[in-house]
């Protein structure tokens, strides 16, 4: 499987966009070539805005380009776009219901070496909770060009969350179908319901192998739109299984595992037993070491399973 | 359209206006609406290429307010030009009422950005002046901030950007009336001084008084003429102007007149239609 960070698909889908649709604007707040904008600047240096070290301003500035017709992409890394900014994200941008895509990279632990002050564990839960918002969580490069281009072709906010880290390409890039809000199924199973989003889309799908060697039959299925949330898969899929687990890299407040909660309390009360960073800072390390010490392996993931069936 | 005459009955109607809503519904801002009457009438009623027809025009100039708490004074200009009936200004702050307390574009025909936390709108002004420049056309972008707004650090991250993009399309207004909630300005958090802070940070400034059409016409044309850098015209105002008991109090800023206070000051705001 080739191994792809969802921040270098979406430089490469901006590219694409931009060749498609002259409204495509991209702003940048001095991370340009982090967060991978860097490779628009260079093909339309005229339809590239850097901000400088000015999240707020940012914002700002994408609302404005995007009530005169325009298609901003903002972007910085995670904590800053949806902490130092949330108020402007909130006010000048999802109160007026402005055209603007949020595509945040370095979100979650993975960011590694740099550490809890760059680690964001809270943005899923912050945007998600903003009315008019769109809350979208690609697992790979493939789903994160498809996803890029379905946020530019809808009309409204739209926060999309994306990685640092190389990550398995899970999806088939001829075939893969991607829709705003509609889950994906990517095992069949009956004993247990796994939902991730993100990077833990392919510890799921290794989870299910080793579940599958126990002799449990998992369900996997692909969150990757975390608002509007695909309710209607989750009950389906939870009837069948009776019991769930989710997993996502943040907290485990406020993210994956509330939203699904949220759907199953009010439509099939089951088990469910949320997988993630447990409300608690990051620290430095390699990607790989964080995942483990803070419980984001496939191993975490079976252990949950068998929990939550035991609950049945 | 020049004609100064007719524009000072026309800030004498929008002072009205103002004085009227703000009765009716018992909370809103009168201090920092009736130090910008004569900036708006300036802006709406002979400078900004709007169509009351056709609010969401492409090629019309916008108009941030900046300062959001002051929307009964926009929303007595864009009535009185017609972009919505009169009869809306008396349902303001209302359930269900297209004036929200605080402006929301999706809600008011006319209003090009919805503000009200302060410190944001000069931003969203760069960006919609940065999209002009991107496509080629000529509109104006105007922006309106107060003088305890500028407290706020976005509006210098902004005043940056308006310099760095060269957006001389742009002209923002001071409306340096001295006073915040607080207290004046000087004491709660001094932003002096203004003209040689927007100076530093690359803007042509133009300093008036702002309740004078000819410096404010004037200071348009010039900015008009300014080449390469935005302009802030920083308007000297009073607070609460036209209103005597109103002029320069603190206590003005945030509450609405009584019924008793509201005939004083149509009575001494006088012009015609006193109803
Ligand atoms: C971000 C933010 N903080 C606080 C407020 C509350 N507030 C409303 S008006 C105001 C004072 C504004 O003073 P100034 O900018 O000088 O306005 P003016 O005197 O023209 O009314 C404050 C603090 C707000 N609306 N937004
Ligand atoms: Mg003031």
């Amino acid at each position: 499987m080739p191994n792809l960070a969802t921040r270098e698909a979406y430089g490469k889908a901006l590219v694409e966009l931009g060749k498609e649709n002259r409204n495509v604007v991209v702003l940048d707040a001095d991370l340009s070539k982090s967060t991978k904008t860097a490779d628009f600047a260079k093909v339309f240096p005229e339809r590239f805005f850097n901000i400088g070290i000015a999240e707020a301003d940012l914002m700002g500035t994408a609302a404005g380009l995007a009530t005169c017709g325009k298609i901003p992409f903002a972007s910085t890394f995670a904590v800053f776009a949806t902490g130092r900014a949330f108020e402007q994200i909130r006010n000048s941008i999802c109160y007026p219901n402005l055209n603007v895509k949020i595509a945040a990279t370095h979100a979650g632990i993975t960011v590694g070496e740099d550490g809890a002050s760059h680690q964001s564990i809270e943005d899923i839960s912050l945007m998600r909770t903003i009315p008019n918002m769109t809350v979208i969580v690609p697992c790979d490069d493939v789903e994160t060009m498809a996803a890029i281009k379905a946020a530019a072709e809808y009309v409204g906010p739209v926060y999309i969350r994306l990685g640092r880290s190389s990550v398995p390409t899970i999806n088939d890039e001829y075939t893969y179908k991607f829709e705003i809000g509609k889950a994906v199924k990517l095992r069949e199973g009956k004993d247990v319901t796994i939902f991730a989003t993100g990077i833990m889309v392919s510890e799921a799908l290794k989870a299910y192998e080793m579940l599958k060697e126990k002799g449990f039959e998992a369900e996997v299925i692909n969150i990757h739109t975390i608002k509007p949330i695909d309710a209607k898969a989750i009950v389906e899929s939870v009837a069948k299984t009776g019991c769930a687990v989710t997993c996502e890299e943040h907290n485990i407040i406020g993210g994956l595992g509330s939203a699904v909660c949220e759907v199953l309390a009010e439509n099939k009360p089951a088990p469910v037993v949320r997988v993630g960073v447990k409300d608690t800072f990051g620290q430095s390390g390699k990607p790989a070491e964080l995942m483990k010490h803070y419980g984001l392996t496939a191993e975490n993931i079976v252990e949950a399973a068998l929990k939550a069936m035991s609950k049945k | 359209m020049r004609d100064i005459q007719k524009l000072k009955e026309i800030a004498v109607t929008l002072r009205k206006d103002i004085i009227k809503m703000l009765t009716e519904s018992a909370s809103g801002h009168p201090g920092g609406s009736l130090s910008a009457v004569e900036i708006l009438t300036a802006l709406y009623f002979s400078e900004m290429r709007v169509d009351p027809n056709n609010p969401r025009w492409e090629d019309r100039d916008r108009f941030v307010l900046c300062k959001g708490h002051a929307a009964p004074v926009l929303y007595a200009a864009l009535a009185e030009k017609g972009f919505f009936d009169k009869s809306h200004l008396m349902t303001l702050r209302k359930l269900g009422s297209i004036l929200q307390g605080h402006p929301n574009m999706n809600d008011t025909p006319g209003v090009d950005m919805s503000t009200g936390s302060l410190g944001q709108g000069l931003s969203v002004a760069n960006g919609m002046a940065l999209a002009a420049k991107l496509d080629n056309k000529d509109y104006r972008v105007y922006a309106l901030l107060g003088d305890g707004e500028i407290e706020e650090g976005q509006v210098w991250e902004a005043a940056m950007t308006a310099a760095h993009y060269k957006l001389d399309n742009l002209t923002a207004f001071l409306d340096h009336n001295g006073l915040q909630i607080d207290g004046q300005v000087t004491e709660v958090m001094n932003v002096e001084p203004v003209d040689e802070k927007f100076k530093a940070f690359g803007w042509h400034v133009i300093v008036i008084d702002g309740h004078n059409f000819e410096e404010i016409f004037k200071a348009i044309d010039e900015a008009k003429s300014v080449k390469g850098k935005p302009t802030m015209i920083i308007a000297n105002t009073v607070k609460g102007k036209g209103v005597s008991f109103m002029e320069n109090a603190v206590g003005w800023h945030g509450t609405a007149p009584s019924k008793e206070q509201c005939e004083e000051a149509l009575a001494e705001l006088g012009g015609e239609n006193n109803a």
